[in-house]
């Protein structure tokens, strides 16, 4: 039945669709509905063709100077190493996400499981992020400069970086967190509350878990934020080029790095392969959450 | 026992909600008490409305970013806007569903390039191309305004396409049945009924651009004097922090710091309006 049904579908389609020709002459009768369509066409070509070139031209220009010597473990003005701003990124992200991760998701589960209907706070919090989420990187810098470089007389901090880095990236995980957690149906809330575990349990055992994919695809977006950071870096964890000896010490991730390096213009080749290592380090996260978003999508048919 | 634990969780969950309502009002507080005072010194007018910024003789006048960063997003509207609206309509409406699984990817991507690497191409690519094109030094306000225009294209892109997705069809169809052409009934049926949310989409490509820091300074020039052309070299409020923050002292710092307030006065402005623009759109 259901494929006689699709049969006869097809051919209802089929009756609709113009072919060629047919479509030269309408556009004959009305010339706008070509050029609209042509306007359409250019534009999508030119947004792709853009990114084809940024990437292709940072590739082949970069490509050649990834050499083993980019990869050394110490900094000198010689090797013009990647390698400490490299390891500082991966020091920044997980600091970042310490703090700003749960702190996210925990307002988030209050939000959507604890606040009631028509609670001023939630509307409070709500504006706040917002806000958050709207303020200019540099701003958060000069923020976190003023609060722990000077107030704190801390100076230049990794430590102090991520914690600027972390209430930048918190509206992200905020956000991303609520639409996770909604998305879980209620039917499970209800079984667990049948069972007889309390509201602490059923959103660690049964609604958290549910929720990770969409979860997980908010902190990832974070780490994309956090990795291609400068406005925010730059007075708060400082441009040093090696890695400190411990949180309270200066160094700069991948992205300052770069900034530096093009800045003080002697190194445009390493500038070249920075981009790339970049570039690849975010076309990897994007790969990651796109994973992530279809396996979220496809869960929630 | 157990009671406690819920209890105890359940205000760690309200002390986590509250961390952002924290952050904003730290953030203002930290900025208007180390910047109001400076405004304070300097003279409103003379801040706002000074013509010079010259820190070693304390004459601070940051009109010149002000219109710098105002030129700059102007610009990066004009370069970006109608690219990314009709970018938008042609994922929507145009393209085939085999196409769009490489489309949408790439604009993931476009927007996830971190801004220092635009800046960097732009410097190396946009900026030699202005100076071949009608030259100088090819840092200027159009090279900013391009690279800018390209930046804020994803952010408009992504939310023009889902203010023209939320349409309902019945718009479109209607316009079809009365015999206009598909890409007629698109653009006259269906694009001015999502207009609010496309207007909401390029307001938070306004936030982008005037709160950009590092791309725009690799390619903006960054004199601080009042702009006077296309293809002069510009400061915005933000570059100005940036270069000078390293080695500002007294009341050039707090100069600085003022700037920034000016400059989150103005996205707390545009945050406003698109807050009250994207309700409009979801109503």
């Amino acid at each position: 039945m259901e494929t006689i049904m699709e049969e006869k579908y097809m051919e209802v389609q089929a009756i609709n669709r113009q072919t060629w020709p047919q479509r030269l002459k309408s556009y004959k009768r009305s010339p706008l509905s070509l050029i609209l369509l042509v306007l359409v066409s250019l534009s999508a070509l030119l947004t792709v063709l853009t990114l084809l070139f940024l990437i292709a031209y940072i590739l082949v220009k970069g490509i050649p100077y990834l050499t083993p010597s980019l990869f050394a473990w110490e900094y000198n003005s010689e090797n013009v190493s990647l390698m400490p701003a490299l390891i500082n990124t991966v020091i920044m992200t997980a600091l970042s996400l310490l703090i700003a991760g749960p702190l996210g998701i925990f307002a988030a589960i209050y939000l959507v499981e604890y606040a009631r209907r028509g609670n001023k706070l939630v509307s409070l919090v709500r504006v706040t992020a917002e806000t958050l989420s709207g303020i200019p990187s540099i701003v958060y810098g000069l923020f976190g400069f003023l609060l722990f470089a000077v107030t704190f007389g801390w100076s230049y901090t990794i430590l102090g970086g991520a914690m600027t880095l972390a209430i930048m990236i918190l509206p992200l995980i905020m956000r991303t967190t609520e639409e996770a957690l909604k998305s879980v149906p209620d039917s499970y809330r209800e079984g667990s509350f049948g069972l007889g575990a309390g509201r602490l349990r059923t959103v660690f055992r049964i609604v958290l878990p549910s929720a990770v994919p969409g979860i997980l695809a908010g902190v990832i977006l974070a780490v994309g934020r956090i990795v291609g950071e400068t406005a925010a870096l730059m007075y708060t964890a400082g441009t040093v080029a090696g890695i400190p000896d411990n949180l309270f010490g200066s160094g700069r991730t991948l992205a300052v790095h770069m900034y530096v390096l093009t800045n003080e213009g002697l190194y445009t080749n390493q500038s070249y392969a920075t981009a790339v290592v970049l570039l690849a380090i975010v076309v990897c996260i994007n790969a990651v959450s796109g994973v992530i978003a279809k396996k979220v999508a496809g869960k929630n048919k | 026992m157990k009671n406690v634990k819920e209890q105890a969780m359940r205000i760690v969950f309200l002390v986590s909600a509250c961390a952002s309502v924290l952050a904003v009002a730290m953030i203002c507080l930290f900025l208007f008490a180390n910047g109001i005072p400076a405004i304070g010194k300097i003279g409103v007018f003379d801040f706002l409305l000074g013509e010079k910024w010259k820190p070693g003789n304390d004459i601070y006048g940051i009109l010149p970013m002000i219109l710098g960063s105002i030129y700059v997003t102007a610009g990066a509207i004009v370069v970006g806007v109608p690219i990314g609206i009709l970018t938008a309509v042609f994922m929507s409406k145009f393209c085939p569903k085999r196409i769009y699984k490489v489309v949408k990817p790439a604009i993931d991507l476009l927007a996830g390039i971190p801004s220092v690497v635009y800046g960097f191409f732009g410097m190396v690519v946009i900026v030699p191309a202005m100076s071949f094109l009608f030259g100088g030094s090819g840092k200027n306000i159009a090279t900013a305004s391009v690279l800018l225009g390209i930046m804020i294209l994803p952010t408009i892109i992504g939310v023009s396409e889902s203010a023209i997705n939320a349409v309902p069809s019945s718009y479109y169809e209607g316009a079809l049945a009365l015999g206009a052409s598909h890409e007629r009934s698109v653009f006259f049926a269906t694009l001015p009924a999502a207009r609010s949310g496309i207007l909401a989409g390029v307001i938070l490509g306004v936030g982008r651009a005037i709160g950009e820091t590092m791309a725009v300074i690799m390619v903006a020039g960054n004199q601080a004097r009042m702009p006077k052309g296309l293809f002069e070299g510009v400061r915005t409020m933000t570059a100005n922090i940036v270069l000078e923050m390293g080695y500002a002292t007294d009341l050039h710092r707090e100069a600085l710091i003022a700037t920034a307030v000016v400059l989150f006065v103005f996205i707390l402005m545009i945050n406003l309006s698109f807050s009250i623009l994207s309700r409009k759109a979801d109503a």
